[in-house]
């Protein structure tokens, strides 16, 4: 069964059309990419998808677990399994990974009506995961995000992901301004979260991450619409001749 | 950020101590004069020089003009129109044993969770419990007299340890230090009196706990407590009232004496009542608190969380006299709907190489205006003399406003003073990461501001801690749309 199902989607920012008829679905446990120019809509796509104000759909339909998802509040759908992981995640001065977590975590237990975690139990639970993805325990002290350079912030949100252990991520540029080492630790991690039973969209505007990570199907997002969907070939061909040769395909 | 919504009905349902204990009650008829001073002390059988005090104050008083220089608004306040005095009991015959105590009296207390039986009380905290004018009853009195320690009603204190009481009462307060504590040192009723010998470690926190149950009464308690040399305490307070549409006033007054090597840690937790959701009702809180240093590397730490009341007005400050003593503010205060705050300190170094700190937080949400005033002062003989400050504002919302007054007046050229302030928005972005983590808006403001003030809960006795948790969280209820 299709974990998500996208027909003829049109989403609006500020009465600005930017989704035009995207279709998508997306299996258990799939890995897809989503590539795309600068303004194609990648980004919309991931905000409509997690109930970000501001943006609309006007047509067409989005299903998860075979349910119209956009009756949902934000926070319904996070604890309903669908994570975010931020193009730009926010600071949130005094508040440290150990506090978010653990209210989220136990917020997700009780929908899924089970008994709240205590907080020895908690921190437990919370150092393996840690220690999975090589950070130190002193990492999660530290206020959400603030001083974080840009590959910290991502493996943050990496960390988050692994706590929470959503069935749909969406990971919104983990790759962007990252340098080469920490583009392959952010590789090693996205890997790391591959489960059989969990889905993942990868948006990104570079096929070096791709290289990397191999997703099940590769998706162009151009205009508003995915003018193109292929293997790790068609990233491979994007990386040689950029988007040109697609452009005309969409117009 | 959606506009919080100003009419959330909620916020009025959310006080949690509202409720009125309906009780027969000796209350005298509303005015003031020199009549109704005397008839209250003669109902408190107070010694003759104890009136003279309370005389002299009132006099002084009349003399005085109520005090507008802060940023709160409020209606001018007639003093003939409050009564000053109203008590469960006849003839202020508080009940010597528990026993005797009208259980409806118990029953409110335990209702406010604060069981005055010593069998089920919190272990290691000793209350006493001011209703309206009069002290109810004080726990543990015995465990702490064998220590040489008194913890008992300011009236009691009067007559039974009227030796200290004229020692030291208004010693750091004056009578005529300012208008409202003018009028609390003339018609003040009970309070709590605290002194630790030399030498005692006091083993239990102590507490008082003020409830105004009775209408359109005032309530002006006086709080005194002595730390003789090298002695500990801890003390904390804890406020609550019913729900009423009229403004009461509550005007006291707390004073505090550390001597040498000595420590006072004074806690409150602060809900009085705070009004509707469109400003109808709430206590006015219009209090003095001063504390001194007055022996060398003595320590005084004043710790309030301040999240009801219509409008609260108070500065706890410290007066550092002795060498090398210590003196530290921490604050939070909260102001949602049409609440106003005009609270900080004062810090007055007079001896050599004292210290200082002073952390305030002030929260706005809805209509909210909530102040910082501070004064450091530092005399030309504080040599090494230190202070940190540091204010930091969070806003909810579009409608709210905080604000910050530093005053710094030094007088000698090795001292160091550092200010540091900061203001922040719960931003939409902040709440929407928190929302795609699982949590509501609610929880996320919640969580967001617990973080603010952590630094200042975490200086708080663990159940007055979890306490503070919740009422911030209570008092937020409505702030986000």
């Amino acid at each position: 069964m299709n974990i998500l199902e996208i027909k003829n989607l049109h989403v609006s920012v500020l009465n600005k059309p930017i989704l035009r008829g995207l279709d998508l679905s997306l299996k258990e446990g799939e890995v897809h990419a989503i590539m795309g120019p600068n303004g194609s809509g990648k980004s919309t796509l991931a905000n409509i998808l997690v109930g970000r104000g501001d943006y609309h759909m006007t047509a067409g339909a989005i299903l998860y677990h075979g349910e119209d998802l956009l009756v949902r509040t934000p926070e319904e759908r996070a604890r309903a399994g669908i994570f975010l992981a931020f193009q730009n995640p926010v600071e949130i001065p005094g508040v440290n990974n150990v506090q978010l977590l653990k209210e989220a975590f136990n917020a997700h237990r009780k929908y899924g009506q089970l008994p709240e975690m205590d907080a020895m139990s908690f921190r437990t639970y919370l150092q393996d995961r840690t220690k999975q993805l090589g950070l130190s325990d002193d990492w999660l002290f530290r206020p959400i995000n603030v001083g974080f350079s840009g590959g910290e912030k991502k493996r943050n949100e990496l960390l988050q992901m692994l706590v929470l252990e959503p069935q749909l991520a969406i990971l919104d540029e983990i790759d962007s301004g990252l340098d080469i080492d920490a583009l392959t630790d952010v590789a090693n991690g996205v890997n790391a979260l591959r489960h059989h039973r969990r889905s993942m969209l990868l948006i990104t505007h570079y096929p070096r991450l791709l290289e990397q990570v191999h997703p099940d199907k590769v998706h162009v997002l151009i205009g508003g619409r995915l003018v193109a969907t292929g293997g790790m070939e068609l990233a491979v061909r994007l990386e040689e001749q950029g988007y040109g040769w697609l452009s005309e395909v969409a117009a | 950020m959606e506009a919080p919504n100003a009419v959330n009905s909620a916020m009025s349902q959310s006080y949690k101590h509202g409720f009125v204990t309906s009780i027969p009650s000796d209350t005298i008829p509303a005015g003031l004069d020199e009549g109704v001073i005397r008839l209250l002390s003669a109902k408190k059988r107070e010694p003759e020089f104890m009136l003279e005090w309370r005389m002299a104050a009132y006099r002084h008083w009349q003399g005085m003009k109520e005090p507008h220089w802060s940023s709160v608004r409020y209606p001018s306040i007639d003093y003939q129109n409050i009564s000053y005095y109203s008590s469960p009991f006849a003839n202020d015959q508080a009940p010597i044993a528990l026993k005797d105590v009208d259980p409806k009296l118990l029953a409110t207390y335990e209702r406010l969770g604060i069981p005055l039986s010593e069998r089920l009380s919190l272990a290691g905290v000793a209350v006493d419990a001011v209703f309206d004018s009069v002290s109810v009853a004080t726990t543990h009195k015995k465990r702490l007299a064998q220590l040489g320690i008194v913890f008992c009603s300011m009236s009691e204190a009067v007559r039974e340890h009227s030796a200290l009481v004229r020692r030291y009462l208004g010693s750091v307060v004056p009578p005529g230090d300012n208008f409202f504590a003018a009028l609390n040192a003339a018609v003040f009723s009970d309070g709590t009196f605290c002194y630790i010998p030399p030498g005692v470690h006091c083993p239990m926190e102590l507490s008082t706990y003020f409830r105004i149950n009775a209408a359109e009464t005032g309530q002006f308690e006086r709080t005194l407590i002595i730390a003789d040399q090298n002695s500990f305490v801890s003390y904390l307070e804890g406020c609550t009232a019913p729900q009423r549409d009229r403004h009461q006033l509550h005007a006291a007054v707390v004073e505090l004496i550390a001597m040498e090597g000595a420590e006072i840690s004074y806690s409150t937790v602060q809900n009085w009542y705070p009004g509707d959701a469109e400003g109808r009702g709430g206590i006015y809180n219009f209090v003095t608190k001063r504390g001194e240093c007055r022996g060398d590397r003595s320590r005084i730490s004043w710790t309030q969380v301040e999240t009801g009341s219509a409008i609260t007005w108070k500065y706890p400050s410290v007066v550092l006299r002795g060498e090398g003593a210590f003196g530290r503010f921490h604050s939070v205060a909260l102001t949602n709907h049409h609440q106003q705050a005009d609270t900080g300190t004062k810090m007055i170094h007079i001896g050599k190489n004292t210290h200082s700190t002073i952390l305030s937080k002030g929260i706005s949400a809805g209509h909210g205006n909530n102040a910082y005033r501070g004064l450091v002062k530092v005399l030309a003989g504080a040599s090494g003399a230190r202070n940190h400050s540091q204010c930091d504002s969070l806003l909810l919302g579009q409608e709210c406003s905080a604000h910050t007054y530093p005053y710094i007046e030094v007088k000698n050229q090795s001292s160091k003073v550092e200010h540091e302030a900061t203001t922040s928005r719960i931003s939409e972005e902040q709440l929407f990461y928190c929302q795609q983590r699982g949590l509501s808006r609610e929880q996320a403001v919640s969580l967001i501001v617990n973080g603010f003030c952590q630094e200042v809960l975490r200086e708080l006795p663990m159940e007055f801690s979890v306490e503070a948790r919740k009422l911030l969280e209570v008092n937020l209820e409505g702030s986000v749309g």
